[in-house]
């Protein structure tokens, strides 16, 4: 049985995500690698779309990571706000540059893939709408833990901010469900077989995959940066062998 | 494969601009931001040792 909550504190969580950095970075390459190659020379050309839909394999995989992002955040803040943890808000303001990242890159490569095939860079529509106040969710927690200057203060004003947010990410799910949307429905589903050509589903899936090593490798990196920054003055820090090296 | 040319792989029959700007800003982005997280990290560890 591992203790859980023996990671929860930063000095052991910090050596730890160390480890775990450089074996993410090589999944997400790899599978980067493979999923470029599946979505650019094997998934074959749409009939309707022609070449233009390859832009699926970015668009997908970013949509989802906006939205799943957000989800974790939201329960990382619950676990800040019920077991008072260091970690959790470390972790929650270590992950939202890189969900509004994504909410960016889906809207950017959405406006891309819109222009040629609607007509129409943007639409006010429902998936698209939701998808943009998602983006400003992120940039509002980011804004909102930056203007209060006690970290811990700050932790708990973002924490009350994602899970009342968190509110919006089955609303941009199911947006394409409820009302009559120019968005497209779902191209993957649980209850259905796929919709597409299964070389197309396999380019997505492992994009998404690389997606998620991206996100993990990255959110660690600045997770443990926080700590730095975070808890400077403490032992356990200045007896790190990074800063060790540096002095 | 659907490409006979480097061209022709470049063109995405037609919709070059639209795919490679998603894909160009998606490899940017993400070029970028572990680079800016490895300066704030180098920032983070000089601070350290100027407190000490």
């Amino acid at each position: 049985m591992i203790n859980w909550f023996k990671y929860s504190s930063p000095s052991s969580f910090y050596p730890l995500a160390g480890r775990l950095i450089p074996v993410f970075w090589m999944l997400a390459a790899i599978l980067g690698a493979i999923g470029l190659y599946i979505g650019f020379f094997i998934a074959p050309t749409d009939a309707q779309q022609g070449e233009g839909y390859r832009i699926i394999f970015i668009h997908v995989p970013a949509s989802w990571m906006s939205m799943f992002i957000y989800c974790v955040m939201a329960f990382w803040s619950l676990m800040g706000l019920t077991f008072n943890t260091r970690l959790s808000g470390m972790m929650t303001s270590a992950l939202a540059p890189t969900g509004a990242l994504f909410a960016f890159l889906s809207l950017w490569t959405g406006a891309l893939w819109g222009k040629p095939m609607w007509g129409a860079w943007w639409v006010w529509d429902a998936r698209l709408t939701s998808e943009l106040i998602l983006f400003f969710l992120y940039l509002g927690y980011m804004a909102l833990h930056a203007a209060i200057d006690d970290p811990r203060r700050a932790d708990r004003a973002g924490a009350l901010l994602s899970l009342v947010g968190v509110v919006n990410v089955p609303i941009i799910y199911f947006s394409v469900k409820w009302w009559n949307t120019l968005h497209q429905g779902a191209s993957v589903s649980l209850t259905r077989s796929p919709s597409m050509a299964s070389t197309m589903l396999w380019g997505m899936l492992i994009m998404a995959l690389a997606f998620w090593a991206y996100t993990i490798a990255v959110a660690l990196m600045r997770a443990r940066t926080i700590m730095l920054e975070r808890e400077a003055t403490s032992e356990w820090v200045k007896h790190l062998p990074d800063v060790k090296e540096i002095a | 494969m659907q490409w006979h040319t480097i061209n022709e792989f470049f063109a995405m029959g037609g919709y070059g601009l639209y795919v490679w700007g998603s894909f160009g800003v998606c490899a940017l982005t993400m070029i970028v931001e572990p680079i800016l997280i490895r300066h704030r990290r180098k920032n983070a560890l000089r601070n350290i040792c100027i407190n000490d």
